[in-house]
């Protein structure tokens, strides 16, 4: 007992370094003045001056249909590139086409801004938001398909010979069966898209030319010019939408999972009365 | 038959055509633009440049080395949080809680330490009840290797309590029935079983610490310079992108150096099983 208490002391520490920093942001975003040091009085001024700076609001409203429309589009070619690379029979093909999927993974962001910046300037493609979109697009297929993958390799070739049996077509097979089972990957890799890029910056702040900004180079580019509590409350403010992905992400998760038991609740009730 | 290959073309065709644009095409093109000079010329100067001046050198190991140490400092952290994780109860509520920091934009996280490390913030305020003077936290390598560590933290006890999750909890069992101690049965039993998660965590580290440019502006002050600043730096700054995709193909090359070192060689061991 006493073992057990001392381990999640040390959970407990680790939980408050992490969350520290943040809540020191947020708190300071109701303090009065103009600095991050002595808590000077409550405030909420600093909201007011947020939810009044219309640049403010647009670049955020900006992040968030580029984040939504990059995630979407992302969702859709990376889930039709899982159907592709479970499609393939050679292994040789498959681990090649699994190894160039993974390579943006794990490549550090300021080669694929580098990388993508020669690209479009090739290809004489105007940087902005086109070049932003497409580059967010490309850094967050690669998430969705391995999200995607392993529940087309969990689902059973007799649901699928079962749907053919029944007569049902390939699209019929693919509409009615598989993408009712890889729903769930789908959405997760649809919510891990979204925060890719929400959360981006380095590859932005490569691609963007001078008329897009989203929020990560917008702060950039205020906190080297110093502290402006301005973006405190704006951290508070991206804290509650976090919070709420996080609590959507969560839900959507253990709606999987509680169906995933349901379906084997069923079948075991099913084998229970067979067997009676 | 006909039609059977008609429809799966059109699962291939999207995605295919992302490979060989945004991902073969962009690293092709930047070991193509590392053989130019800042006029265009072709020339093998980049390279000889890099090589030859110390300083690009001196650079790369001095990045490497931060690296080094910011993935120290994360995996030292991790590994127990982790390990500790697994046994807690209500384990997925505490994981979540991990993932959630990483949901705050970095730029934030960066910008908080900005006000905890300034000259009366946070930290020194603290230091100030024990009457120790302000000191200067900012803009040196502590702060740049603390608030990365800080920022990296959740990729690392991700992986990590994933490959404890997968451990057979019989063999600790069997280990602890055989009388070995607790510190034997972690050394010979536990840590060996989790090496797959502690590896991956070690690649989603030391990789983009390579690259951690606005953290070095921001953080670091200038002081610390990484292969990531000095990619920026040619690219954005200097426009010699010609040197910076040199720079570039020395991280990539880092890069795959990492991967072979920390890759999965688990086929072998699991035929061997």
């Amino acid at each position: 007992m006493k073992k057990w208490k001392w381990t999640n002391l040390y959970l407990i520490f680790v939980f408050v370094m992490l969350y520290v920093p943040i809540i020191y942001l947020i708190a300071y975003s109701f303090s009065e003045g103009e600095r991050m040091s002595g808590f000077h009085g409550f405030t909420l001024a600093h909201y007011a001056e947020l939810f009044a700076d219309t640049r403010m609001i647009q670049i955020v409203v900006d992040t968030l249909m580029l984040a939504l429309l990059s995630s979407l589009i992302a969702t859709i070619v990376g889930t039709l590139g899982a159907l592709a690379i479970s499609r393939t029979v050679r292994p040789l093909v498959k681990n090649t086409v699994l190894s160039l999927n993974n390579i943006l993974m794990v490549s550090p962001d300021v080669i694929i801004g580098a990388s993508f910046l020669i690209f479009f300037t090739a290809l004489k493609i105007p940087l902005g938001f086109g070049s932003v979109l497409m580059s967010h697009i490309a850094f967050s297929i690669p998430i969705v398909v391995l999200m995607v993958l392993p529940k087309l390799q969990e689902m059973q070739q007799s649901m699928l010979d079962a749907a053919r049996d029944l007569g049902s077509t390939n699209s019929q097979t693919l509409a009615r069966v598989v993408l009712p089972f890889i729903t769930p990957g789908i959405l997760s890799g649809f919510f891990m898209a979204f925060t890719y890029s929400l959360d981006d910056f380095a590859v932005t702040f490569f691609v963007t030319g001078n008329g897009f900004q989203t929020l990560a180079v917008e702060i950039y580019a205020r906190a080297r010019q110093g502290i402006s509590l301005e973006i405190n409350a704006l951290s508070g403010v991206m804290f509650i939408f976090a919070l709420l992905l996080v609590i959507g992400y969560y839900f959507i998760q253990q709606g999987s999972q509680s169906r995933k038991a349901k379906h084997r609740k069923e079948s075991e009730a099913i084998i229970h009365e067979a067997a009676h | 038959m006909k039609k059977n290959t008609a429809t799966s073309l059109a699962f291939y065709v999207p995605y295919a055509l992302w490979i060989v644009l945004f991902v073969i095409a962009p690293v092709i093109l930047i070991i193509y633009q590392s053989f130019f000079d800042i006029d265009g010329h072709f020339t093998l100067d980049n390279y000889a440049t890099y090589f030859q001046s110390g300083t690009y050198i001196m650079m790369t190991i001095n990045s490497v080395w931060y690296a080094f140490l910011i993935t120290l400092v994360t995996l030292v952290i991790s590994y127990p949080a982790a390990y500790l994780l697994h046994y807690a109860k209500h384990k997925e509520l505490w994981l979540l809680l991990i993932i959630l920091p990483t949901w705050i934009n970095l730029l934030l996280k960066a910008y908080a330490f900005i006000g905890i490390f300034s000259q009366d913030g946070g930290v020194n305020n603290f230091l100030g009840l024990f009457g120790i003077a302000p000191k200067q936290i900012l803009f040196t390598d502590f702060s740049f290797i603390f608030v990365a560590s800080y920022i990296e933290i959740p990729f690392m006890i991700l992986p990590i309590f994933n490959g404890i999750e997968e451990l057979d909890e019989g063999y600790v069992n069997a280990s602890r029935d055989l009388g070995a101690k607790w510190s034997q049965t972690f050394t010979h039993v536990i840590l060996p079983l989790t090496m797959s998660g502690v590896k991956a965590g070690v690649q989603a580290v030391f990789i983009p610490s390579l690259s951690l440019f606005m953290l070095t502006r921001l953080i670091g002050g200038n002081r610390v310079i990484t292969l990531g600043t000095a990619i920026e730096e040619h690219f954005l700054t200097t426009m010699n992108w010609g040197m910076g995709s040199t720079i570039g193909v020395v991280l990539i090359v880092a890069m795959f150096i990492i991967m072979f070192l920390t890759g999965e060689r688990r086929k072998k061991g699991a035929k061997r099983a």
